[in-house]
């Protein structure tokens, strides 16, 4: 049976991950992933989990240490955030191009300078061009749901590629929540053991990571794209698989709420959308028609599903927890570029909030409604570009 | 249990790092790894950190091994190596292979060893991983066009250190000494060794040692590099036996805690003897030369043989 629990996003991560059941885990210490680790050296500890916890001297060394794990056909976990996301860089293509299927718990936090240890998704998103496939949940049910899930998409033989399942710092790896703990046994229906394509293997001796000149290097980053197409079918199939198994929908790439006649929606990723939904109802009730969409996979980017949804509406409002500085936030630029192929193009106004941490209240979320209604009374009078809630402007 | 190799005659005929590689003319670091190879047999796997080793050795489609190979990142062969070994010890233990155990050989560089890959190699040796890691020492970063290393023997020209007018002698710096770095602070090492490929017994038989130490071994490869240091190709062994033979490099290894000479030169020739024919060395004056004995006699000393002033040609 089933357990429910009071558990953080963290623990809820580590709960997952235990269910996995990798050969090895590599990690280095940041705030505030640090717990998921902590939490999986108890269970390795305890003889609950029977895998090598590797304590690397860096987070780099961890996703190197995970590569060469990987190597031999096993099943491997890392975690970290922020700088240590950024610290692992060189390592993600390396990676992503071998076609390892490594699972990474990132829980999200502000980039440095100024230092921050608090949430927003500047991490993530600046590494979206390095072949992961980019998972963001909505709450510590989710994380957990989505660790097995994400096992089951990178290991796929027609992905095999590496997956961030990524939690926002603090509000989701920090806070408890009452979240169902599936069991072993109810797992493995849904997981099989991981069988490798290639590994390394004394008998048939392989060569991993050879120089590849400019007549095969294209076709080797192609069939990363092809891994990434298959990875946009199999996301909702898996979360649909899930979903009968264990009575839980998250959503596949995407999730709508309220967006069928909506005039007005917000684009949202992580656990900001539960706010979002409760002011959309509140709009609802007062006559707006309000919709949130909420972005599950932004990596790899669900263009058509994106579009489906909000090109009937009037006015479209992306919410970044980052920005691309010298443009905009990013999920506002991929947004934009959903609706380019689309027969109708309504307008879209990004909203940059929640940066380093800062709250995302109820009032920030009206506000950015009824700046959207303005942007579709008065065509002109709203900035492309708002950061809401600044307490200094030029 | 790999047997100690009696003789060179009695070394395996096997090789397992066969042609397929474009390394220079007369490289030291390719002969060296043709003699680790052999002496570590078939079921070893190979780790190769971005380095000559790495760059000349895998021309797509072409590499040079009879056994399975992975590139590291020139940071991270001991991060890599922990990975692979981890996983081989959680996979016996949970019976999802049938593998034996593997001889795991990193073959690093000396700037994937003594620079910007020492923080990965120590973490691995403070964890205490069940490998072997072979720095091989041609004392420059070579693949990139011959810049300095910390490594690099003070007064020699590299790209990055050329002589002229202001810095008469080049690089200014004396060598980071990496097997006494790796030797002292590392309490889970089984075994430390030096070697040089034109003592190809002594080498091979180190390897054997160090694979056998079942825990982390480290041997510290001198691997003349006829390019960098430019001498002609088919002098590669000798150079390397005359830096023995005048103090510049030293042959020992550190087992059960216990530092043993496993060579000591009947009669120490002077540094001016090795040098002579490298170019780039070619620009030195005496007083340069004067301390870079001085360096050699010192690090001799550190290892137990007094050296004595040997007359200048």
């Amino acid at each position: 049976m089933a357990e429910r629990k009071f558990l953080n996003g963290n623990y809820a991560l580590a709960a997952a991950v235990k269910l996995a059941a990798p050969e090895v885990i590599a990690a280095y210490p940041i705030t505030p992933q640090s717990s998921i680790v902590e939490k999986l050296a108890e269970f390795v500890s305890n003889g609950e989990l029977e895998a090598d916890f590797i304590k690397v001297e860096s987070e780099h060394s961890a996703l190197a240490a995970c590569y060469g794990a990987a190597s031999t056909g096993c099943r491997v976990f890392t975690a970290t955030s922020s700088q240590g996301l950024a610290y692992m860089a060189e390592m993600l293509p390396y990676v992503s191009g071998n076609r390892f299927p490594v699972v990474m718990a990132v829980a999200n936090r502000g980039l440095a300078a100024p230092w921050t240890i608090w949430g927003d998704h500047q991490d993530a998103v600046s590494m979206r061009d390095h072949g992961w496939i980019q998972l963001h949940v909505e709450n510590a049910q989710e994380a957990l749901d989505t660790c097995l899930q994400a096992y089951k998409l990178a290991e796929h033989p027609g992905v095999l590629t590496p997956v961030m399942v990524c939690l926002d710092g603090f509000v989701l790896s920090h806070t408890e929540e009452l979240v169902e703990v599936p069991t072993a046994e109810e797992v493995k229906g849904f997981l099989p053991p991981y069988e490798p394509m290639h590994a390394v293997d004394m008998n048939n001796p392989t060569t991993f990571c050879i120089g590849a000149g400019p007549d095969v290097f294209t076709e080797y980053k192609y069939s990363q794209q092809l891994g990434m197409e298959a990875a946009l079918e199999l996301i909702p199939e898996i979360a649909a698989e899930f979903a009968e198994k264990f009575g839980r929908n998250h959503g596949g790439l995407i999730e709508s709420y309220s967006c069928e006649d909506a005039e007005y929606i917000l684009v949202s990723m992580g656990s900001v959308t539960g706010t979002a939904r409760v002011v959309a109802d509140q709009l609802r009730s007062e006559g707006v028609k309000a919709g949130i969409l909420k972005l599950r996979a932004f990596r790899p980017f669900p263009i058509q599903a994106v579009s489906q949804v909000i090109k009937r509406a009037k006015g479209i409002g992306v919410l970044d927890r980052d920005y691309s500085y010298g443009n905009e936030g990013a999920l506002a630029t991929e947004v934009k570029a959903a609706l380019y192929g689309s027969d109708v193009r309504p307008s879209v106004t990004n909203f940059i909030a929640g940066l380093g941490g800062r709250d995302i209240l109820p009032s920030d979320i009206r506000e950015m409604f009824a700046v959207l209604e303005r942007s579709v009374s008065q065509p002109g009078s709203v900035k492309p570009v708002n950061f809401v809630g600044l307490r200094w402007q030029r | 249990m790999l047997e100690e190799i009696k003789s060179i005659k009695k070394a395996p005929v096997e090789e397992y790092y066969v042609p397929g590689h474009r390394t220079c003319a007369g490289c030291g670091p390719a002969l060296q790894y043709r003699l680790v190879a052999k002496a570590a047999g078939p079921n070893t796997i190979f780790l190769g950190p971005t380095g000559c080793m790495y760059v000349a050795n895998t021309s797509y489609g072409c590499g040079p091994w009879a056994v399975p190979w992975i590139h590291a990142q020139i940071t991270n062969g001991g991060a890599v190596a922990s990975g692979i070994e981890a996983a081989y010890k959680a996979m016996i233990r949970k019976h999802k292979t049938d593998a034996e155990f593997p001889n795991i050989i990193v073959m690093a560089g000396d700037g994937g060893s003594a620079d910007i890959g020492i923080q990965a190699l120590s973490a691995a040796f403070y964890r205490g991983h069940n490998i072997l890691f072979v720095a091989y020492d041609n004392e420059s970063y070579a693949n990139t066009g011959i810049q300095t290393s910390p490594t690099t023997p003070y007064g020699a020209w590299t790209t990055f250190s050329p002589a002229g007018p202001v810095i008469p002698e080049g690089k200014k710096l004396m060598p980071k000494d990496l097997p006494k770095i790796m030797a002292h602070g590392h309490p889970e090492l089984k075994y430390l060794a030096t070697a040089s490929l034109s003592y190809p017994l002594d080498l091979m038989n180190k390897v054997r040692k160090g694979l056998n130490a079942n825990g982390p071994a480290f041997l510290y490869i001198h691997a003349p590099c006829p390019k960098g240091w430019s001498f002609p190709a088919d002098k590669t062994v000798e150079i390397g036996k005359l830096a023995v033979e005048t103090g510049m490099f030293q042959l020992y290894e550190l087992d059960g805690g216990e530092y043993k000479l496993t060579y000591k030169p009947r009669e120490l020739k002077p540094v001016s003897e090795y040098i002579k024919y490298q170019g780039r060395f070619s620009h030195l004056q005496p007083e340069h030369i004067e301390k870079l004995q001085q360096f050699a006699n010192q690090r001799l000393k550190e290892v137990g043989i007094e050296a004595v002033a040997a007359p200048a040609e």
